[in-house]
């Protein structure tokens, strides 16, 4: 059967199973709705976690960014795990023992202040919207590859799917969704990088197979690492293991960075309100824990995805002539995710440092005298002569190693999953806090719960639908998209949860202070670096590791603030007390 | 009872200050701040620097959080502020 036939198969398989698990778990309450009745045992939820937060990042960019960056794509992989042991050591067990809905929630009630949890609200709409635009783009690629269909239309087609489960079945049904979800991608993820595993080092484990020696070729007998450094240095980039050498980032930027990733992971609401729906403060702990371990099997799987995925491409790719090269290049050619221009029109593709061209591909039609695409862009004067799209080292992968039909369609479901399951927790958070924190809590305390549901569900129907736009209009790459709502996150919520659960002395008028500098000061660096072409001016710090000071700027705005007005009311320092011992957290409750 | 929480609170912070100090030392310290000095030491193909920052952070990490869930759980009983 041909990739296509497959494709249809699994993925229409794997969405009937989650409208099915939607379908059997749509709720009639509000406390269905927003934390899934507060029953859910703390291994599904680790697996949901790990869905949840695992993204088209995650599953569809991040292998390719850390096969460019080499060692410098630790960015990603601690930032993006090392988070989660801030908040299961800072927040969760806390979070949970407070026992509401949502995150403003607490912001509100620790704060004292309808105007601390407005503010917490528009920064959870906002950081959820940053990071739903890139999961739409994510469902895109997927499906404009594996599926036939035009980008628009597979957009327009994940809408309606998540729409559906997140619609009927809310946090519930999300859940549930999620637990489906996460084993799907796993799955997807695992197969094929075992499978290259075997192929370049002989070893099953890819986590062991990323250290061992090359199974066959010539450099049989090679250590990978060893190889991957050397053919590095002979195409003019730097070594793959270096650190931080000529052209790539300083130090002091992979810390920020990273601490920005963290930080930002900590402070997102659509994993925060994951630990709302566990029964106890110790579930809680647990379930941070189980969440991890499921993350780590796909981020220390990953490195080695992008070490085998560079290898490969690079040997079958590079001083090869065109008309020899393997059906996957063409294929992906015509997506447009890979060009070849042939700057010396000698028919062999060579792969060097440096752009092949001024910006992304644009083809006039036209065929050039060896069947390839041509290009209107303007050449550089490096010698490089290829340009390959991050985002396609791990979709492309099972066709770079020839593995079967099935497997392809297997990483167009699981990309597909990452990406849904993401969308889905991120539409909850912005329907939760319009529905509930705005709407119940702040406009109208007398509405019913069959109001409250019903505009919850309105709530997420328009969320995708502006979503859904994001999907169709792309604002940028995936990863990044998604790297400045983690700045965004690190910058707001952060240090004010910390400081409410840690600090009791922490008040009204530091929070609200410290989240609006956190998060503007970020908000404006991010904009001028990005959008405005600024050069980066604080200490050449990336637009992706700002948040790390933003953070900064909030924890010190709000302790100063706070130490020069009146402390909080007692029945606040009680609260704080209260949140420090797991005894008698009972469910989630809104009241 | 009030002084028992302050105890049992203490020995919470306690507990994570240390294990947020090993969250830092294998993270920040081993996978940024001396990566150049490690790399030049291999273990088994790996250079250890780029080993902590690629794979060796994130397994202290998953053991750090269980490590704190087994803690706090026997914290609790001991305080007796368990569920």
């Amino acid at each position: 059967m041909s990739i296509q036939v497959w494709t249809y198969i699994m993925v229409g398989l794997t969405f009937g199973i989650y409208i099915f698990i939607a379908w059997s778990s749509r709720v009639k309450d509000t406390r269905g709705f927003y934390v899934a009745g507060g029953g859910v045992p703390p291994i599904a939820n680790g697996l949901a976690t790990a869905a949840d937060w695992m993204s088209a990042a995650s599953f569809i960019s991040m292998a390719g960014l850390i096969s460019f960056m080499g060692y410098q794509g630790c960015v990603y992989l601690m930032g993006w795990t090392g988070g989660y042991v801030l908040l299961a050591l800072l927040l969760a067990p806390y979070l949970r023992k407070f026992g509401k809905f949502t995150v403003p929630d607490f912001v509100g009630d620790r704060y004292y202040s309808t105007a601390a949890r407005i503010v917490a609200l528009v920064c959870a709409i906002f950081v959820s919207l940053t990071y739903v635009a890139g999961q739409m783009r994510g469902v895109g690629i997927v499906f404009s590859r594996f599926l036939g269909v035009d980008v628009t239309t597979g957009v327009v087609i994940g809408m309606f799917i998540v729409f559906f489960y997140a619609g009927l079945g809310g946090m519930k049904g999300i859940t549930w969704t999620q637990v489906a979800q996460y084993i799907t991608l796993i799955i997807a993820f695992l197969i094929p990088a075992v499978a290259i595993s075997m192929k370049v080092t002989g070893n099953p484990i890819p986590q062991l197979g990323f250290g061992g020696t090359i199974a066959q070729g010539q450099d049989a007998g090679q250590y990978l690492m060893e190889t991957l450094n050397k053919i590095s240095t002979d195409l003019g980039f730097a070594e793959y293991t270096s650190a931080f050498g000529a052209g790539q980032k300083s130090m002091l930027d992979v810390f920020a960075m990273t601490f920005a990733l963290m930080v930002g992971t900590a402070g997102l609401p659509h994993v925060i309100i994951r630990f709302y729906t566990v029964p106890s403060v110790r579930a809680a702990r647990l379930s941070a824990g189980y969440a991890l371990l499921f993350i780590a099997i796909l981020y220390t799987t990953a490195p080695a995805v992008a070490g085998f995925a560079r290898y490969n491409m690079i040997k079958t790719v590079n001083n090869v002539p065109y008309a020899e090269a393997p059906s996957w290049f063409k294929n992906w050619e015509e997506t447009g995710l890979v060009a070849w221009m042939d700057k010396n029109g000698d028919g062999i593709i060579e792969y060097r440092a440096g752009a092949a061209f001024q910006g992304k591909p644009e083809f006039t039609g036209a065929k050039g005298a060896m069947g390839q695409l041509e290009l209107a862009n303007a050449p550089t004067d490096s010698p490089n002569e290829l340009y390959v799209d991050r985002d396609i080292m791990v979709l492309a992968n099972p066709e770079i190693a020839k593995l079967p039909a099935w497997v392809i369609a297997l990483v167009a479901a699981g990309g597909l999953a990452a990406a849904l399951s993401t969308a889905s927790g991120l539409l909850l958070v912005i329907a939760s806090s319009i529905s509930h924190d705005l709407y119940y809590r702040v406009i109208n305390r007398q509405a019913s719960e069959k109001q409250r549901l019903l505009l919850g569900r309105i709530m997420i129907g328009v969320a995708v639908v502006i979503a859904g736009y994001f999907g169709i209009n792309p604002p940028g790459f995936v990863a990044q998209v998604v790297a400045l709502a983690f700045g965004l996150g690190a910058s707001s919520f952060f240090p004010i949860l910390v400081l409410g659960v840690f600090w009791k002395r922490a008040n009204r008028e530091g929070a609200i202070a410290g989240m609006i500098c956190g998060i503007g000061f970020t908000m404006l660096y991010i904009i001028q670096t990005k959008f405005l072409g600024v050069k980066p001016w604080f200490f050449s710090i990336s637009p992706e590791g700002i948040g790390a000071v933003g953070m900064v700027i909030n924890f010190i705005v709000t302790i100063v603030v706070s130490k020069l007005t009146a402390p909080p009311p007692d029945d606040i320092q009680e609260l704080v007390d209260s949140v420090r011992i797991p005894r008698g957290a009972g469910a989630a409750v809104d009241h | 009872m009030a002084k028992d929480l302050k105890a049992y609170w203490r020995r919470n912070v306690r507990y994570m200050i240390v294990l947020l100090s090993i969250w830092f030392l294998v993270s920040y310290v081993c996978g940024i701040l001396l990566v150049e000095p490690l790399n030049t030491i291999h273990i088994a193909g790996f250079p250890l620097g780029f080993w902590f920052a690629q794979q060796g952070a994130i397994y202290v990490f998953v053991a750090l959080i269980f490590v704190y869930f087994f803690l706090m759980s026997r914290l609790d009983r001991e305080f007796d502020v368990h569920e």
